[in-house]
């Protein structure tokens, strides 16, 4: 049963097993050990942002595809549920439709970027994602009749997701399992099948064609598979995840705007997670994600009482300000590539 | 293994080298097509200006990167932190000398110019240098992990930018004489945009000397088009390539100086944030090309300029259009690089 869930690609180190076991029950039991807005909303994110970032993972670590318009695919999918709820009623049926016309447009549009440049070498893909996304970034922007522009657009999910509605009297262990907790095992569990379904894609003979191409394209290629094919699928493969992720997250936010869906800025959180978790292996993704997103929101506190103690030296309290947190993880990234490029599971899978 | 030919063309004159006029005549073509639709000539006139400013200052910043590219294969995708850099070292010159900038004098202003212009680029140069030492070099020839690490020392500079300058806009005024705009017949032209203009032709103009005319030139050419060979007859390509990266930061430097005083307003997210334009211009040019790059400039500025202000909504999108159309008429570019 572990093994058909898994793929047969288990964690392989006793210390990483349990990092993910413990990830894994802590987000399914969030609800109930950390009451309250913040920590529910931080555990909804790293749900979403697993999926996001090992989809990410599917291009970078074993396809060796650089792509800078993950969040593109990531806001496509937020605004095909947003947009779809906001301008219709906030019924199941407007999510489902918003969700299939956004993934329709991410496969399209994923579709059309391979073909066009994934034929030429890595770093072309790189500068023509990246300006593609820009050009995206600042369309839905500009069309504010539609999108709602920077303020973006909020909107109201079904009956069944909202804050007010109880699923049933009562409380579950002292909570109250209000419609904000039926939404979050709704990501949550989504979030788990869809990781599941990423590590069944990679560990598939087609994910071993993908590596295969990562590792020497030349020689794929000599041993008779089209890499363009295999590279355009993944790509439209790792588009299509950051879709439902996009989608999980505009249910979860009940809100959809540039600054949460397609700045550069969490392009560059997507690479660092992917990154220091370690590239080429879904767990990789989910520890880095996990990892990242508990710095975004607690290590700032943190940094703030190092620099408050620090005061009065020169410079230092200005390192250590609580907003120069990406400071820190962009050295550790930088160390991350050069050091140990397989990252944190590389490390622990070693000893 | 006749001699006869190798001893006949030793007498006779080189052969003339063809050149490729058609991507040369690709500007004056586009400008010439925007007059009967923008309508008004002078109002032609101030755009096109605007645009050939904004391609001279997009040139200055992107030549470096293109150049790095051809000769060593590095694309450095944190160069839009020189930029940024250039355009903060202007602060150190402009906030403790703001009498200088505001004087009536235009020798003073043009000193302050050419000092932020040489402190700016003895800056981003020294930091270019400890860029490719540290960030470039451990990881030649992995395409993946060379963009990944440079984006990791553009996220890092780009934090320490805001240690040091603060996370707070800056405000930039252009020095006295620069400011407002001049009138040539009825078009008003911002005198900025033509400084802009002469210093970018004066930078096309020095490299193409220093390309054409010189010996480093000539081993920067031949690295470009066949590395190895280069090597090969006994150049350290490497000690050329440290050289042309730093030269090309040191450019980048100038060109954020000049983007500081067009744009007024400092943010560290400000050389990032052209960098796309910047890519799109090297694309466009055939990426190794000084002249294509040129070129390219030009054009993604222009286009960039006139949809501007024909139709608002469709500018942004039109340099992707433009890359587009470029691509599938000439798939490498404007001036494709022999080797790529």
């Amino acid at each position: 049963m572990l093994t058909q869930l898994l793929s047969g690609d288990f964690p392989r180190s006793r210390a990483l097993t349990a990092i993910l076991i413990a990830i894994f029950v802590l987000l399914a039991l969030a609800p109930f050990l950390f009451p309250g807005t913040k920590p529910l909303n931080v555990a909804a994110k790293i749900c979403y942002f697993i999926v996001l970032v090992a989809s990410y993972d599917l291009l970078l670590g074993y396809t060796g595809i650089v792509s800078f318009a993950h969040t593109m695919f990531f806001g496509i999918g937020g605004y095909g549920v947003g947009l779809a709820l906001y301008n219709w009623d906030a019924s199941w049926l407007a999510v489902l439709a918003g969700l299939v016309v956004a993934l329709a447009v991410s496969i399209v549009l994923s579709l059309v970027i391979g073909l066009v440049s994934l034929r030429v070498r890595t770093i072309f893909f790189a500068m023509i994602t990246l300006a593609v996304a820009s050009a995206f970034a600042i369309l839905a922007s500009q069309l504010s009749s539609l999108t709602g522009g920077e303020d973006g657009r909020s909107f109201s999910v079904p009956t069944l997701l909202r804050p007010s509605f109880r699923l049933f009297e009562g409380e579950v262990l002292g909570v109250a399992f209000t419609g904000r907790i039926v939404v979050y095992y709704l990501v949550f569990f989504l979030s788990l099948a869809l990781f599941l379904t990423m590590i069944r894609i990679v560990n598939s003979p087609f994910g071993r064609v993908l590596q295969a191409i990562r590792e020497n394209t030349f020689r794929a290629e000599a041993i008779g598979y089209r890499t363009v094919v295999y590279r355009t699928i993944a790509n439209c493969l790792g588009a299509g995840m950051a879709t439902m992720a996009g989608a999980l997250m505009a249910l979860w936010l009940r809100y959809i705007g540039p600054d949460t869906s397609l700045s550069f800025a969490i392009m560059i959180d997507i690479l660092l997670m992917v990154v220091i978790g370690g590239m080429g292996t879904m767990y990789g993704a989910a520890i880095g994600a996990t990892i990242f997103i508990l710095a975004q929101n607690y290590l700032q506190s943190l940094m703030g009482l190092a620099s408050k103690s620090l005061e009065g030296l020169p410079l230092l309290p200005k390192l250590l300000h609580p907003d120069r947190w990406l400071l820190w993880l962009g050295v550790l990234f930088i160390l991350s590539v050069y050091f140990f490029p397989t990252g944190i599971v590389g490390k622990l899978r070693r000893k | 293994m006749t001699t006869m030919p190798a001893a006949r063309s030793a007498t006779a004159a080189p052969p003339a080298i063809k050149r490729d006029w058609l991507p040369i005549l690709l500007v004056p073509a586009l400008a010439a097509a925007a007059l009967p639709l923008v309508g008004s000539f002078p109002g032609w006139l101030t755009l096109t200006v605007a645009g050939l400013a904004m391609g001279m200052m997009i040139f200055i910043m992107a030549s470096g990167l293109t150049l790095v590219f051809g000769l060593m294969d590095v694309l450095n995708f944190g160069h839009g932190v020189f930029i940024s850099i250039g355009a903060f070292a202007v602060t150190l010159i402009v906030l403790p000398l703001a009498t200088l900038v505001q004087a009536d004098s235009v020798l003073m202003n043009v000193a302050v110019l050419l000092l932020c212009a040489v402190v700016a680029m003895v800056l981003t140069g020294a930091l270019g240098w400890a860029f490719e030492r540290a960030i470039v070099r451990p990881v030649y020839g992995q395409h993946l992990k060379q963009i990944l690490v440079t984006m990791g020392g553009m996220i890092v500079a780009e934090q320490l930018i805001h240690v040091l300058w603060g996370a707070d806009p800056i405000s930039v005024p252009p020095p006295e004489a620069f400011r407002g705009s001049v009138l040539i017949g009825e078009a008003a032209i911002e005198r900025y945009r033509i400084l802009a203009v002469a210093v970018g032709l004066a930078v096309f103009a020095a490299m193409l000397l220093v390309l054409n005319r010189t010996k480093i030139g000539l081993l920067i050419r031949a690295g470009v088009e066949n590395g190895e060979m280069v090597e090969a007859l006994g150049y350290r390509i490497r000690r050329l390539f440290v050289g042309v990266f730093v030269a090309g930061s040191a450019l980048a430097g100038l060109g954020g100086v000049m983007w500081a005083f067009y744009r007024q307003t400092l943010t560290p997210g400000m050389g990032m944030e052209v960098m796309v334009l910047i890519f799109i211009v090297i694309i466009v040019g055939g990426l190794g090309s000084v002249g294509g790059c040129f070129l390219g400039s030009l054009l993604v500025a222009l286009v960039a300029n006139y949809t501007g202000f024909l139709a608002p909504k469709v500018a942004l999108g039109s340099n992707i259009l433009l890359m587009v159309l470029i691509l599938m008429w000439r798939p490498q570019g404007l001036y494709p690089v022999a080797k790529r």
